[in-house]
Parts: structure tokens; sequence; C-alpha cells
């Protein structure tokens, strides 16, 4: 009794497979041309960009985005995604586009040079620098907080509940680079790293600390729009030397300057069109880019909005990532 | 730990203990008295031969190794192994296929199409009152300016729901066929059912990829257990007397089903798929994390540049689609078999000729796409309230302090001893405790699952961050049941509040989740009491709900009775009231624990650390070793949680001694 009806079930298994692969027509199906079901809806040519979730990476889209639609005639489907399983989804096809990439060796190795999937598309204009904050009416006040070697002796002063009895150091996103644990340990400070969970926390806190005044250490980054709200200034860290940070347990000095680049999903690169041709080119600077992300992250306007304030104010600048 | 949890719980037993035959409650008490001896035997004896500390490390088995490799293999052979070319592959075109077509199809009706669409089937199913409710939610999603992501949404809801019935319904049916089927498929259920929602989006984005398939599959996975326990429950509590009667008349085991069983379990059946849709809403924010698109992207997207109000307005279709769903799939629940037949098809064949004429004339006058003109912009107004809130409430408020100061002194004064008391106790001592409490209020069974799913926490290696995760949950289902049965009893007392409260209580329960992430850490800073609040918001309304339903329900004649001996209102509620609501209390608590547990990950978000940090970091950084462990744990927690405060058994056997 209990066989027959394993057996009918392995049988409804084996036909349902079945089943699946002529509806889906028979052979193989391709993992790497894995489209959005919403591109290409009305007929009209789509491109897919990834965003993270920094609002610098928000307004190279919206901008990429702007242009694509009003001046090339394409649809623009936006994801956002965090840094890691955005690799993975160029790979697949899934997303054709990253344009702001902070340094991914593992994945570069993995898709650009091994599988050949990732084409890289470039620099983007702009330079990341990472390191550690505090807001600069804290730094008036007390000069040599600026020096690592010194921020043992602000520990109190920035004692939250969460910290416990240590200095608390602020992280963020679970998805950006960090050795700030390993920083902490190796260089001796009584500090315990409290990570935010996502920048959205991480900036409405900064928000709420500035508001009131109150002095705090916070792992940050470079180009940000909030620095136009929280002026805030950097921490010197032991300096930085090529390969210092090769091993995470052992790294004991500050964060490179990291030129951004933007990478491309292999056969879009090769067959986008004009698409790809102006995404290759797409490049402007630092100052371009806090101009929209202030647009969007204070002004509160959409990302296209914003976009189309740039795009009217800047066309100098972008008619020539138009392919000619 | 288990000397204070003991007689608390001795004395909650006792009260209703009252209502059961002496024999069962001489049983209970003798029974407690075993327990206690017990734990205390363990406590002497385990502190003389295992000693101190938390999880021994010679206990503890390192994953991260196998598991990277694991998720090695799939990136490296995702582009070329057969299991991949020929099943999985299909299975994501599959389900691309069909929501693509969905959506072309929403696309082709148009706004008008889609919105007299879903007005007229809610005419059709539940009247003119729901009708025009859901023509007013699908208008103002469009006023929104979210017509084409809720078109997604919808696309993707429609396909994921589908395929949830189909599944839940295929298990369903096989457990209320098969007795052995039915035990076998009950733990898998429960687990799903306790499984967080993040815990499995890594191993499906690995196999799938980011982007729609994934996402669908994550959502059936979340949505499918209702519907299948539904089922079962539907199948096996037909009525025996006509499938007996169906018996005799000859019928074969096929027609019984067809003609008696399933037809008799119509209403199972629709309350299933009602389930169903619920729970594949709630999934629609976290899918988005994989990259789902839709209004959950736009959530998602909008809290990038800490924009609370246009989150909200992605969030509030959401909520839109979440309320005429229920309504409508529960208004068809009742009606069923209330209809004529001759007249309802007429009724239909009319509402679809109106869709599509209203679908034509849209098209012939070009006015496919939402007007652009037509959108109303409530984003500012609800960033300026949220500034203002903020701006307000966080620090200085005169006598009671501010909420920041509230949160500073909640993670001081509760969230600190807490976890310390938990971390520092020996992990033999917890296990102990635990079992000790799974066996008051449940059986031996359930005791040996809570103590093997904490057991298995340690083996995984995170026992100090899944006992800060449960100092957490602890602190937060205190609070939930503090507010909600406090909210509930009063709630069920006055008719005018329980009515201003469920609207309120809809949209809590239904938003989702991401949308609190900046409020909460505006009013509270970043760190576990802002986890706590957005845990207490979340888990709040179900408790709210069962506590008033329970209390409400309590036998008419019992508080007659009790108010002509002169009993005050006080004295009824105290003593009469809430005892005979234990079973619902109890059903709030336990449904508390699961909730607040589900947003543990959202904890992660907002500075909660421990597990909650583990699985996003997992995800966000592909790392299936971090990520499936700290997964994995938080299923362990909520088995656990769910086993310590689920007395089903107990309360089966009471129930039939009564």
């Amino acid at each position: 009794m209990a066989r027959t009806r394993l057996a009918a079930l392995a049988a409804t298994a084996t036909a349902a497979t079945v089943a699946l692969t002529a509806l889906t027509g028979c052979g193989a199906a391709d993992m790497t041309r894995q489209a959005s079901p919403y591109a290409d809806a009305k007929g009209s040519r789509t491109v897919t960009l990834s965003v993270q979730s920094w609002v610098g990476a928000q307004a190279n889209v919206a901008v990429a985005q702007y242009l694509l639609e009003h001046e090339l005639g394409y649809r623009v489907d936006t994801v956002q995604i965090d840094e890691v399983p955005a690799w993975d989804a160029l790979s697949q096809g899934r997303v054709d586009a990253i344009l702001e990439d902070w340094g991914h060796p593992d994945q570069e190795k993995r898709y650009v040079e091994d599988k050949a999937t990732i084409k890289p598309g470039g620099e983007l204009g702009v330079t990341g620098h990472i390191g550690w904050f505090v807001p600069t009416y804290f730094a008036e006040q007390h000069p040599d907080v600026t020096d690592w070697k010194n921020l043992n002796k602000y520990a109190n002063d920035f004692r939250t509940a969460e910290s416990g009895g240590k200095g608390q150091l602020m992280d963020g996103s679970p998805s950006y680079v960090t050795n700030d644990k390993a920083l902490v340990k190796n260089l001796g400070l009584d500090y315990q790293v409290v990570f935010a969970g996502s920048e959205a926390a991480q900036i409405t806190q900064i928000k709420q600390f500035a508001k009131e005044k109150k002095p705090f250490l916070t792992y940050w980054y470079k180009p940000q729009w909030l620095f136009e709200k929280v002026p805030m200034t950097e921490v010197k860290l032991p300096e930085h030397q090529e390969g210092c940070d090769a091993d995470t347990e052992k790294v004991a000095c500050a964060y490179p300057h990291t030129p951004l680049r933007k990478f491309l999903n292999a056969r879009f690169a090769d067959g986008g069109g004009d698409a790809a041709a102006f995404l290759k080119k797409f490049r402007w600077t630092t100052e371009m880019q806090n101009d929209v992300s202030l647009m969007i992250a204070e002004e509160k306007l959409a990302p296209q909005e914003a976009a189309a304030r740039w795009v009217k104010e800047n066309e100098a600048t972008w008619r020539t990532w138009l392919p000619s | 730990m288990t000397a204070t949890a003991t007689p608390a719980t001795a004395r909650g037993s006792v009260t209703a203990g009252d209502a059961r035959p002496s024999a069962l409650r001489a049983l209970a008490r003798h029974r407690r008295h075993l327990i206690g001896a017990g734990a205390a035997l363990g406590l002497v004896l385990g502190s003389v031969l295992l000693g101190g500390g938390s999880w021994p490390a010679a206990l503890a088995v390192d994953l991260s190794g196998p598991l990277e490799r694991a998720s090695d293999w799939i990136v490296d052979n995702r582009d070329g192994h057969p299991l991949f070319l020929y099943f999985l592959g299909h299975v994501s075109n599959l389900v691309v296929v069909s929501v693509r077509a969905v959506y072309l199809l929403l696309l082709a009706l148009g706004w008008a199409g889609v919105t007299a669409a879903a007005g007229l089937v809610a005419w059709r199913v539940a009247g003119v009152r729901l009708a025009l409710t859901s023509l007013a939610a699908f208008a103002v999603c469009g006023l929104l300016g979210m017509w084409v992501p809720t078109m997604q949404t919808l696309a993707l809801m429609v396909v994921a729901v589908f395929a949830s019935v189909l599944l839940g319904g295929f298990l369903g049916l096989v457990a209320g066929l098969s007795d052995r089927m039915h035990r076998v498929l009950r733990p898998v259920l429960d687990t799903m059912q306790v499984l967080p929602a993040f815990a499995y989006l890594l191993p499906v984005v690995l196999v799938f990829g980011i982007g729609v398939p994934a996402a669908v599959l994550a959502t059936v996975v979340y949505a499918a257990p209702p519907m299948a326990r539904l089922t079962a429950l539907g199948l096996r509590g037909a009525d025996a007397g006509v499938v007996e009667a169906a018996t005799s008349l000859g019928a074969t085991g096929r027609q019984r089903l067809l003609t008696a069983r399933l037809p008799l379990a119509r209403k199972e059946l629709l309350l299933g798929v009602n389930q169903s849709i619920m729970m594949a809403l709630g999934m629609a924010v976290i899918a988005s994390v994989i990259g789902a698109g839709g209004l959950g992207d736009r959530v998602y997207q909008a809290l990038a540049s800490v924009d609370v109000g246009a989150a909200l307005a992605a969030g509030v279709p959401i909520v839109l689609l979440a309320v005429v769903l229920d309504r409508v799939t529960a208004a068809a629940g009742e009606r069923i078999g209330a209809a004529e037949a001759g007249r309802s098809r007429l009724g239909w064949a009319v509402a679809a000729a109106v869709t599509a004429a209203v679908a034509v004339g849209g098209r012939l006058a070009d006015r496919l796409s939402w007007p652009d003109g037509w959108t109303v912009d409530i984003a500012e107004p609800v960033n300026r309230a949220v500034d203002w809130m903020t701006a307000h409430l966080y620090s200085g408020v005169p006598v009671i302090g501010g909420t920041a100061d509230w949160a500073g002194h909640f993670t001081t004064w509760v969230l600190n001893p807490l976890r310390h008391g938990l971390q520092w106790l020996p992990w033999w001592a917890v296990l102990l405790a635990v079992g000790a409490l799974a066996l008051l209020i449940g059986t031996w069974r359930t005791a040996a699952t809570a103590v093997l799913a904490m057991a298995a926490i340690g083996v995984l290696g995170v026992w100090d961050p899944a006992l800060d995760t449960l100092s957490q949950v602890l602190a937060a289902v205190a609070v939930t049941l503090l507010l909600g049965v406090g909210l509930g009893v009063a709630a069920a007392r006055s008719s005018r509040l329980g009515r201003a409260l469920r609207p309120v209580l809809d949209v809590f329960q239904t938003m989702p989740q991401f949308v609190y992430l900046i409020p909460v850490v505006a009013l509270f800073g970043v760190g576990r009491a802002p986890a706590v609040a957005a845990a207490v918001v979340y888990a709040l309304p179900a408790v709210v709900r069962i506590t008033a339903q329970g209390v409400r329900a309590v036998n008419p004649a019992a508080l007659e009775s009790s108010r002509s001996l002169g009993a005050t209102g006080r004295q009824q509620l105290l003593q009469v009231q809430l005892p005979l609501a234990r079973p619902a209390l109890l059903l709030a608590v336990n449904q508390g624990v699961v909730l607040v547990l589900a947003v543990v990950v959202i904890g992660g978000l907002v500075g909660g650390g421990a597990l909650g940090y583990d699985a996003v970091f997992g995800l966000a950084q592909g790392d299936l070793a971090t990520g499936l462990v700290a997964g994995a744990a938080i299923v362990c927690l909520g088995l656990m949680l769910d086993r310590v405060t689920q007395p089903t058994h107990r309360r089966d056997l009471a129930g039939k001694g009564a």
C-alpha cells in the first residue's frame, strides 16, 4: 500500500518535471540569460541597472536612466541589490550594469577573469574613501581627537547605552567593506563597534546626534551628500600602504582611496548597442554626483526629477557621453 | 532561571485547573512536583559534573568550510551542470514566463480595465460595499503614482499565490487522505511556518540568482503551509455521516473525494487561499531585498535616501491590496453555496463584458497607463510629520523625558541585565530550564524538541549571539503582552474602541516592516531598543485581536451568573473573563513569540546585532556560512519558543475531560 503510494508520488514528480521541460521548450535552459519579466514590456528596448543602497549610487543610476530614456529612447528598469549579489546578478544577465563598484577582488577574479561573464566598463570618475569621522563641531573643540592615538582619551564622550562601558564606533550596513573590528583590536582602542545594520539607520542616527550637537565616532565614506548637512572631520589612522590590509585579522592601517569603477554584463557590453556605448563613456566628478545626491536625499526630489534638473544645467558634460 | 520561572507558571495553571476533573488536576500537580525535583537534581548534578560557562567549543561543529564549498560549487556549476540546465533553469524560466504573461495582461487591460475588473469581481463575490472599496483602493494606488509597481507586485502575487495554492493543496490532499503522510508532513509544515523568511532567501538566491524566480519561490515556501494545513483539516473534518452515506451508495474512493469530501471542505479550502494570499503579500517587501521589483523595491529604495514619506507611498498600496484581497476572499468563503447558480452566471457574464468594454475603451482613448497629472504627493507632508515627531519627542520632553532617554533606560535596565543573565547561565542550565518549561506546559515530546533545538544552536557555534537575540525577543514579547492584553481586554469590553482599533490594527499588520525602520531609529536611536520597538509594533495586532476575541467569547451565562452574585466589573474581568479566556491568552503568547521572532532580521537592520545582523550580513555578502548558520539558529530559537509556549496536547486532554 505504502509502496504503491510512494511509486505514485515518484511518478507524479517525474511527470511534473517532464511537463515542465516540455512547457518551457525542450533542451537546456541557459542560466546566464535570465532577463527580468518586466523588461521590454511594450516592445521597447530595456536596460536594467543595479542600484546599491547609498544615495551616490542612486544618483549615478538616476542620471544614466534619464539620459538613456530621453536621449537614446530606451526603457530603464532599476533593481536595488547589495554589492556582492549584484555581481552575481550581473553575470546571469539579470542586471546589465553596475555603475559604482568599490573594489571586490574575489568577484573580479571569478567573473571577469575565470568565467568571462562580466566586462570592466571603465572608471566612473569618482574616487571613494572610507574612514572614521567625528562631527566637525566636536573636532573644533577637541582638535587632538583627529589622531587615532588620542581616541582612548575620548572613549567616555562616545559612550552610549549600546556600547557598554566603552566608546561607540558606529558602523553601517553589513554590505559595506569594513575592517573596523580588527582595527579596534589591533590598535588597542577602548571602543565597541556597534553595527547600525543599514545605511538608513546610520544616517538617521547621525542626524539625530548632530541636532543635539552630541559627540560621536562613525565609519563613513566619501563621496557622501551627508557631509553637506553634517560637517564631519576624518580621524587619522595609521597610513595606508599597499597590501597592509591583505590579512583581515592583522590589519592596522587606514582604508585606501579607491577609484570607483563600472562593470557590464559581457553579453550586454558586446551587443548592447548605444546603451552599452553610453554607459562605458559615462564619467563625471565627485561634485556632480554630490549635487544630484543632495537633491535626492535632502530636497527629497524623486531621483528622476533630480536627474532632469542636473541634465538641464550640465549639457556640455553629458553630450560627450552620447554615442556619436 | 528555573527557580523563578517554575512557581510563576505553576500559579498560572492553578487558576485554570479549577475547571478540570480532580483526577487530572492531581496528576498535573504531581507532575509539577516531579519536574521541579528533576530540575533541582539536574542543577546540582550539572554544577558538579559540567561546570559553568557558555557552550563548550568541543561540542560545536564548524560548518563554514563545507558551506563555502557548497556555495562555490553552485556558482561554478550554475551555467553548466545538467541539474541547472534541465531542471532548475526550466523552473526559473517557467516562473519568468508566467509572471510576464500576467504582467502583460494587466498592462493590456490598462488602469481603467484593471480597476473595473477589481470592482466587478468584488461586487459579484462580496457585494456593493466591497466593490466600492476595491475601486477606491486601486484608484489610490494610481493616485500615489504607484500604478506600474502595483501591477508588478500584483503579477508576482498572482503567480506566487497560484503556485502556493497548488503546492499547498497537493500536500494537504496527501496529508488529508493518509495518516502516515499527515504525521510526516506536520513537523515539516511546522518548521516552514516558524522559519523566518530571511533564513531561506540566501539559498534560493544562490540557486536562482537575484530576481523574480527566487522571489516567487521564496514566497511559495512561506505561503504554501497554511493552504496545506487547512486543506488537510478540511478533508479530515468532513462529516463522517456524509462520507459513510457516499460509501454505502457505492462511490469509489475518487468519487467520494470529489463529490463528498472536497465539497464539504470548501470553507477550509477558501480560508487556505485567503491565508496564502496574506502570507504572500507579507513577503512582497522582504522579497524586494533579492530583487523582486515592484512595490517592495520602491519601499526599499526610498529607505536608501531616508525618505519615510516615499516609503509610505509605496507601502500604502501593499496595505490596500491586502485589505481588498482579504475581505473579498473572506466574503467568498462566507457566501459559499448561498448564491444561485443561474443568476450568478449572468452576473459574471455582465462583469466580464463591462471589464472588456472598459479595457477596450481605455485602449481606444489611448489611456492605458495612469495619467501623470493624476497623482498626489504624500511624501512631503509625511516627512514633515516625522521630522516634527523626532524633533520634539527624541529628547528633552519635560518630566517624562524623550524617547531616546527611554530607549537608553530600557537598554541599560532591561536588555543588558537580561542578556547578561542569559549568557552568564551555564549552557546545561539553559537546556534544563527549557526542558522543564516545555514539560510544564506540554508533553515529553515537545520538551525533547525544545531541548534539541536549543542544543542545535550550541552545536552550530552561535550560542552567545543566539542568547543575545533571545533576550531581545523575551523583552519584546513582555512589552507586547503588556500592551496587547491591556488593549485587547479594553477592546473586548467596549465595542466602540474595538471598531476604532480595527483599521489601525489592519494597517500595522500589513504595512511592510521596512517602513518602520527609520521612524524607530529616529525615535529610539540605533541599537537593540529600536529593534524591540519594531517587533512590538509588528506583533501587537495579533495579540490584541486574539485577546479581544477570547475575552468576548467567554460564555455569557457565566458572566450573567457572576453579575447576579454581585461581582463588580473588575471582579468579573479578573475572576471570570480572564481565567475562562486562558486558552486564547496562551495562544496570544505563542503568536506574540512567533511574530516577534519574525522581525528579528528587521532588528538587525536597525542595530539589534546578534543573529538578525548575521542573517542580513550573509545575504549582503553572499556569505552562506554566516547567513545560513544564523538563519538555522533563528529557526531553532523559533521552534524552541514555539514548543515552550504551545500547550497543544494538554489542552486537548483537558477539553476531552471536560
